[in-house]
């Protein structure tokens, strides 16, 4: 089956690890997903699996078939490539049929395998247009015609919505997944953008400095992150991490006295929980005042200042609240994370917690 | 008083242009309506009777030929040369930027100076042409620049050298300026280098050609400097070019109306290929 592996690769150059030891699979027919912030190897990764880069040390398998030393054209693999590279002198039917000249496809075959593609990426009416005519989103849909008009299970896409307004990326996001899954592809997918990461991937690779951050379902992510990286990461606005101290009856939010967040030990350990998962409630909780107000339309995005630490709560519809009014935090046990403040890593909670509400 | 303003800046370009651009080309056209004037014969009006004796000048023909071949001999090579170069040199090879310098060396270089130094290639018996002649093929001394068979060649032989490495900079830039997401597309559909370059990279450089061919070509008319040093135009004007031979009408023999004549031959040549050009510019270059 089309599925796509690697071992332990690295990618040097000279003394900067761009990739550095990465293994996972990538499974025939999923949809997954390279994510991280730019400069984590990402794109590197994506392009030592087409073969345009060698890489330094480990093993691709691509169907089963070692392919760490093939040329780039042997993998049987397409991309699309953040900036459309798309032949500027030739026309939207040109650039498409292109590989299938390259290899000689007879005449009959180019034709009816172009109708076929131009039909399912929609770009049918633009054939005879030069790019340059073309808007993004539609230049966009070519590259994607033209990479699946090969007929390759496997697609290499790096992002592919990068250049593209915020409006058009999320039907561009829609058109992409469904295309994938009709044609039951392969895609190995590199972005930046959270978003997307979540709404298309059967499975996210969040990668950090060359390395894999961590790795799983969108819902893994979101409701498990294995450190705090992933978890300020994963999520608009990103999760609530704030520094715990020891308190007299439990761990405490550093800079404030009393109520215990958490039982045991405070110190050395970071408490997080997702701004949409912390509720203003009329008693008990962790007090704390108001220091701005988002209004965002379906809600309201308010930064409180909880001891030393602010606070991002995520309320619905509109929160009239002035900078400086007196609120309470509360949330529930079982929507809070904690992680070790030296190394990051998630903290499993091995006793009970008491809610602040 | 706007006009007044307006006008004032103007004047110092506009005493350029036409005390040394359309002055002279008027003068030039109006003077080859006349006859050249000497202290008995006063210069009169002659009509085209000018341009009456340049058809029927042997030389002016022959030198016209010299520079038709001068240029069908140049240009084509020396742009071929400059593209080959340029791809060569905007690999990742080692010692890239030598490459280059040492490709583009000869453009810096004053045609003068080159000249004296090919004159030393050229000489009989002791240039280095002969010499390796000598040494390899046991072959007899020739006088390249002497023989009217050769010398022409050997000139052009020079001017490629010379202008190659120029062209190379304007090709070098358009190839820097393509970018790589296309040869790699290309590579993942498993184009050849050949394929590519045919099918990619040559189109896509057709706007540098046009701008070369068109600076190649005016070049081929506005080059004699090599001349002076090596063969004065001969032997017999071999390798005599229109505007050398008008250099000499004027200056060696002093006969204005004659040059003017063939000034203004040169400039309509001139301005007829560049119109030809420009319109082909206008034609292939649509895609941008």
């Amino acid at each position: 089956m089309s599925e796509i592996v690697l071992e332990e690769v690295s990618k040097h150059y000279g003394a900067v690890r761009a990739v550095d030891g990465v293994s996972f699979r990538a499974d025939a027919g999923k949809f997954l997903v390279l994510l991280g912030p730019s400069g984590c190897g990402k794109s590197t990764v994506l392009r030592l699996i087409a073969g345009l880069e060698d890489v330094t040390a480990g093993r691709i398998l691509i169907e089963g078939r070692d392919v760490t030393r093939l040329a780039p054209e042997k993998r049987r693999i397409s991309m699309v490539f953040q900036s459309y590279a798309l032949f500027p002198h030739l026309s939207v039917a040109e650039n498409i049929v292109f590989g299938l000249k390259v290899r000689r496809a007879p005449p009959a075959v180019r034709e009816s395998r172009l109708a076929g593609v131009a039909e399912l990426a929609g770009v049918g009416a633009a054939l005879a247009r030069a790019p340059a005519q073309l808007s993004g989103g539609q230049r966009q849909r070519v590259a994607r015609a033209r990479a699946i008009v090969a007929e390759n299970r496997i697609c290499l896409m790096d992002e592919p919505l990068s250049n593209l307004d915020a409006q058009l990326r999320h039907g561009m996001r829609v058109e992409i997944r469904a295309l994938q899954q009709r044609l039951g592809m392969t895609v190995v997918y590199v972005t930046h953008d959270q978003v997307e990461a979540m709404s298309m991937a059967d499975r996210v690779i969040l990668m950090r400095e060359g390395r894999i951050e961590q790795a799983g379902s969108p819902e893994e992510l979101y409701a498990r992150p294995a450190t705090t990286f992933a978890a300020r990461f994963i999520g608009t606005p990103p999760m609530n991490l704030a520094a715990l101290a020891d308190g007299p009856g439990g761990a405490v939010i550093r800079g404030t006295a009393g109520a215990p967040v958490l039982a045991g030990r405070g110190t050395g350990r970071v408490l997080g929980v997702r701004p949409e998962h912390v509720t203003l409630v009329a008693r008990g909780g962790v007090p704390g005042s108001v220091s701005s107000a988002e209004y965002h339309g379906a809600d309201t995005i308010l930064t409180v200042q909880v001891g030393a630490e602010s606070l991002l709560v995520r309320a619905a519809g509109r929160v009239e609240l002035a900078p400086g009014a007196a609120v309470r935090l509360g949330w529930e046990a079982d929507k809070v994370h904690l992680f070790d403040a030296g190394s990051g890593a998630r903290v499993e909670l091995d006793q009970p917690l008491p809610q602040p509400a | 008083m706007k006009h007044v303003y307006g006008w004032l800046l103007l004047t110092p370009a506009a005493i350029l242009l036409v005390g040394f651009t359309h002055y002279p080309a008027a003068a030039t056209l109006f003077d080859s309506l006349f006859s050249t004037g000497t202290v008995v014969r006063p210069s009169r009006f002659v009509g085209i009777g000018n341009y009456a004796a340049l058809a029927d000048d042997p030389i002016f023909w022959q030198v016209l030929g010299n520079n038709f071949w001068f240029a069908l001999g140049t240009i084509p090579t020396s742009m071929t040369i400059a593209m080959l170069m340029a791809i060569w040199v905007n690999d990742r090879l080692p010692a890239r930027a030598l490459a280059r310098m040492a490709y583009f060396t000869p453009t810096v270089l004053p045609m003068i100076a080159v000249a004296n130094l090919w004159l030393f290639f050229y000489t009989p018996q002791i240039g280095l042409l002969d010499q390796i002649n000598a040494a390899l093929f046991n072959a007899p001394s020739h006088n390249w620049l002497g023989d009217p068979r050769t010398v022409l060649a050997c000139t052009m032989v020079m001017v490629i050298w010379k202008e190659a490495g120029f062209f190379m900079i304007f090709y070098l830039a358009a190839l820097q300026s393509l970018p790589p997401e296309l040869e790699e597309a290309a590579r993942m559909d498993g184009a050849s280098r050949w394929y590519f370059f045919r099918r990619v990279t040559f189109p896509l450089l057709m706007p540098t050609t046009l701008f070369v061919l068109v600076n190649a070509t005016i070049n081929s008319f506005k080059l004699v400097d090599h001349l002076f040093i090596l063969t004065k135009g001969g032997p017999d004007n071999a390798s005599s070019l229109l505007l050398y031979y008008i250099y000499q009408v004027a200056f060696s023999f002093f006969d204005t109306a004659y040059a003017s004549t063939l000034t203004v031959v040169l400039l309509l040549l001139l301005a007829g290929l560049a119109l030809v050009q420009f319109q082909l510019i206008e034609r292939r270059v649509h895609y941008r």
